[in-house]
């Protein structure tokens, strides 16, 4: 158990207060509603609970059962065993925000090579500690455009090719806010360029995604180029995995770079903990929201760090802050920068390619059967779209009893979509499993 | 020497990790979309594992001592809960799943929507927002769209006590609403005089800590909530204080509208170095149709008879503010809180309280002789006393608190809330034994000595650990926020 208080250690605390009873201290609360009767399970010991998760965990059919190929903004990768090793270690697990800076340089350290990673990463100069996920960095980028023109530039573009959730998110965000976000009522097949005659003198921020949601790889720098011709910000939601060996949206020329950062040995636990990745140009940095570390020297003169910038934060600014975040996602930055530094260089290249080329070998196969079709003009990364001749639920539902969890189905999210499945394939999908897909959708096919 | 950075570390040419090679035909790669360089580091395992474990070394933890963090409610964080979260059945699962492939995964969410309902006495739990400042942001998203929904859109107003936590006013602000606030009376309570001059049409609503940041419970909280309501506005709970009220009172029977819980503080999932939090919110029944979407539903009702559970599926409140971030929420968090809720069961979770009231009390008491208790009665889970001495006027709380880590302790939060001059907040939490509390009043008492006898010590403090006091105004002088490009590869 995780209480300690003996009966007679209760007591003689007790004496010290001056109370008799541990009731005694409760008598500022309403005597009407004090102690409620909880309607609440009984207490079970750890051996019991755990038979109860377990069979919990066991009425679900994880991507360990199944073979997995879908995706859509979660995925599903190999996790080094050294990362989860680090994230147990109770130092890290069981500390707060490094406010303390003589007793949390373990902490401070590990964002600080976090943030150099990002930034190494993205191409870009600066990131901050983290935000909650890829929805809510989609959602700050537009804070900081907003704030850096200092409210006089109301117009946001959207591309409809950014992930449903970032938008429903950012529409969330920004409701009732003096913001014009447009941009979603595009035409999904075109590319990037169909986005710049929407761009004028009131556009604060372009934001598009890098491969977009239907896995398309596009060269932003034309898009870049003509927003800040107009004096426009872009920022580009990534998925990092891909840049190790896509070009960088620094590359490009872009403003700000965020992006789910959940394919760097984060497990995929249903939706979440994820890791929201923020990077920016220097210039802008004291408009970004979010935690950030920074180098100094301590009084014995050695190298050390710190939280910094923090007059931008809600503690101390309240109701004039950028945000009002107050956390980062501590501990799913630290497991990135795990996963990070033991692929490195060579490694996260490695995997980046694995992917885009068992995705290529999955898409020619799967166009070859009769009345599947590649809906993809552009280049594309591991995920990719492909029209089928019945209803995307039916084809998973007959995919599932062959084990297989098949791909994202569009049309939830865009009506025009309609038997549109978005098919995912990594590191993790054998040959062997994308012949089994492609064997299966053959049946169909052939029905 | 301290453990250097990654970049100090990285050997040209090491590799740390390999994958399979590619088991299909290679594709042509475009030329004009690949980037030449990877700047990232080049290691191999152990270097990692012994860089990590050595930076893990330089923190205080919950793991390795006291952490009485006022605000923060650092109890110990069972390792059952780590263990549950990742059990594959869990860790592994897709969020965009088919429902009937993650029914065990929704039924756990369920059951801790109704728990979370049955604790705070709500009709409504959302569980998607990821930290207790999106729970906040959440909640006044729900009171504008109330208002919206009612034709009310004057009322844009939130009341903030000055004792509130600077995620309030900020939250407020980033709503679009326009922050007052409100001052304390002078036994901590919401000023009754001060509220009744804001009651009018264009108020939205009061962001309530309640028990409060001094600790302590409101006097008058059903009067505070009744002059709200009958102006027209909505009361918001922050629920940061939540590790004082289980089994002791429902928030929602007080009539709170609102409220935001902390996983990561009431309900023991570790804080992981400043996240991922979890900040689930639960609502009375005039906001529910307002909830994020998705919430866990029973889509069809299960047969005990037959041994047949209820079908769960994920649904759209009909007037939802929308979604506030992607896929479910911090389903991995839910797990740990869900495990721990069943550890204690509603006997034990009153305790929970019962305890982190007792042990705040008792430091109370051991530290009063000693320090300035400004607002001085009996207090909930943490208290606030005053970190100075009108005859030791060069100590500040800092110094106390520096010199606490001499001695083995993590500092109490300083300088918050900003109502009391150089505080001090303490929160021991339920988990901590009276042998810790009795050793951590010794220090402080033996520093409150020092801070008369021998102030260089304070001064000078912290000496023992692996960094001294650092120059912040050089840190935000001269920017240095990563190490060079390209340093992994030199």
């Amino acid at each position: 158990m995780y209480l300690p208080h003996t009966d007679a250690e209760r007591k003689a605390m007790l004496a010290t207060i001056g109370a008799e009873r541990l009731e005694d201290l409760f008598q500022d609360v309403p005597a009407k509603y004090r102690f409620p009767e909880l309607n609440l399970p009984q207490a079970l010991t750890e051996m019991e609970a755990m038979g109860e998760l377990q069979d919990l965990a066991w009425a679900n059919e994880s991507t360990h059962d199944l073979i997995c190929f879908l995706g859509a903004g979660a995925y599903n990768h190999y996790i080094p065993a050294a990362v989860d090793a680090i994230l147990r270690r109770g130092e890290f697990l069981t500390a707060y925000t490094p406010y303390q800076p003589e007793i949390s340089q373990g902490t401070l350290r590990a964002i600080f090579d976090y943030q150099s990673l990002i930034t190494s990463l993205t191409g870009m100069d600066v990131s901050n500690a983290s935000h909650y996920d890829g929805a809510t960095a989609a959602a700050e980028a537009i804070s900081l455009a907003y704030a850096n023109f200092r409210g006089k530039r109301t117009k946001v573009i959207l591309s409809p090719n950014l992930h449903p959730h970032y938008r429903q998110t950012i529409h969330t965000y920004n409701h009732g806010s003096p913001l014009e976000i447009t941009g979603e009522q595009l035409d999904i097949s075109a590319g990037p360029e169909a986005l710049i005659p929407m761009i004028d003198e009131n556009t604060a921020l372009v934001i598009v995604q890098y491969p977009d949601f239907f896995g398309r790889i596009y060269d932003y720098t034309a898009l870049v180029e003509a927003a800040h011709a107009m004096g426009a910000l872009v920022s580009i939601a990534v998925n990092p995995l891909a840049l190790g060996m896509l070009k960088t949206p620094g590359e490009f020329g872009a403003d700000i770079v965020t992006g789910e950062g959940q394919p760097l040995g984060i497990p995929l636990s249903f939706g979440g903990p994820y890791l929201g990745i923020f990077a920016t140009r220097l210039e802008y940095v004291r408009k970004m929201a979010g935690r950030l570390v920074g180098e100094t020297v301590d009084n014995r003169g050695q190298r050390a760090y710190v939280l910094t910038l923090t007059a931008r934060e809600q503690h101390i600014r309240r109701e004039k802050a950028t945000s009002n975040i107050c956390t980062n996602q501590g501990l799913i930055a630290l497991a990135s920068a795990v996963y990070l530094s033991l692929l490195g260089k060579y490694g996260l290249r490695q995997v980046s390619e694995i992917c885009y080329h068992k995705a290529h070998y999955a898409a020619q196969q799967i166009t070859k059967l009769k009345g599947f079709e590649l809906w993809n003009q552009a280049p594309f990364y591991h995920e990719f779209v492909v029209r089928c001749p019945e209803t995307v639920k039916d084809i998973n539902a007959y995919l599932l009893e062959y084990g297989i969890l098949g791909g994202y189905d569009l049309g939830q999210a865009y009506p025009q979509l309609e038997n549109h499945m978005l098919l995912t394939v990594t590191e993790m999908n054998s040959r062997e499993e994308i012949d089994l897909l492609v064997e299966t959708l053959a049946e169909v096919s052939n029905a | 020497m301290l453990e250097p950075l990654l970049c100090d570390l990285s050997v040209p040419g090491r590799v740390g990790f390999r994958f399979p090679e590619p088991d299909v035909p290679l594709a042509e790669i475009p030329e004009n979309l690949v980037r030449q360089n990877l700047p990232l580091p080049e290691l191999y395992e152990v270097d990692v594992v012994r860089h990590f474990t050595r930076l893990s070394q330089l923190n205080h933890s919950i793991d390795t001592g006291f952490y009485p963090l006022g605000s923060c409610t650092m109890k110990y964080n069972p390792k059952l809960n780590e263990e549950t979260a990742r059990l594959p059945g869990f860790a592994h699962l897709h969020p965009m799943q088919p429902i009937e492939t993650v029914q065990g995964s929704l039924a756990l969410m369920y059951e801790l929507q109704e728990w979370l309902k049955e604790i705070g006495g709500f009709a409504g739990v959302t569980l998607q927002p990821a930290a207790g400042a999106q729970g906040e942001l959440t909640g006044i998203l729900l009171i504008r769209a109330y208002f919206e929904a009612r034709g009310e859109t004057q009322r844009v107003k939130i009341l903030v006590p000055d004792s509130a936590h600077g995620t309030n006013p900020a939250t407020s602000a980033m709503s679009g609403m326009h922050v007052i606030e409100l001052k304390s009376d002078d036994r901590g309570n919401v000023d009754l005089q001060a509220l009744k001059a804001e009651c009018d049409e264009t108020l939205a609503g009061l962001m309530l800590t309640n028990p409060n940041t001094l600790g302590l419970f409101d006097e008058n909280v059903e009067e505070v909530i009744r002059m709200v309501h009958e102006a027209g506005g909505l009361v918001y709970g922050d629920g940061a204080n939540m590790n004082a009220l289980l089994g002791i009172v429902r928030p929602g029977d007080l009539g709170f509208d609102v409220l935001h819980y902390n996983l990561h503080k009431t309900f023991s999932t570790p804080h992981g170095g400043g996240g991922p939090g979890s900040g689930p919110v639960g609502v009375a029944a005039h906001l529910v149709d307002f909830l994020p979407a998705p919430v866990v539903t029973i889509l069809e009702a299960g047969d005990e008879g037959m041994e047949l559970p209820p079908l769960y599926g994920l649904e759209s409140p009909p007037k939802s503010i929308g979604r506030v971030k992607s896929f479910h929420g911090h389903f991995g968090m839910m797990v740990r809180a869900y495990t721990y809720m069943r550890v204690y069961g509603k006997e034990g979770l009153r305790k929970v309280s019962e305890y982190a009231v007792l042990n705040a009390n008792y430091l109370l008491a051991r530290l009063r002789a000693h320090y300035h208790v400004p607002y001085d009665r009996v207090c909930m889970h943490e208290f606030v006393a005053e970190g100075r001495w009108p005859d030791a006027p060069d100590i500040h709380a800092l110094d106390i608190s520096k010199r606490l880590m001499d001695y083995g302790f993590h500092p109490p939060t300083n300088y918050f809330p900003l109502i009391v001059h150089e505080s001090l907040m303490i929160e021991p939490t339920e988990t901590e034994s009276k042998q810790v509390l009795d050793e951590f009043a010794e220090a402080m008492i033996k520093i409150a000595s020092e801070a008369h006898s021998e102030p260089e010590l304070l001064k000078n403090a912290p000496q023992i650990t692996p960094v001294g006091r650092l120059d912040e105004v050089k840190a935000a002088k001269e920017l240095v926020l990563c190490c060079a490009v390209g340093a992994y590869n030199r």
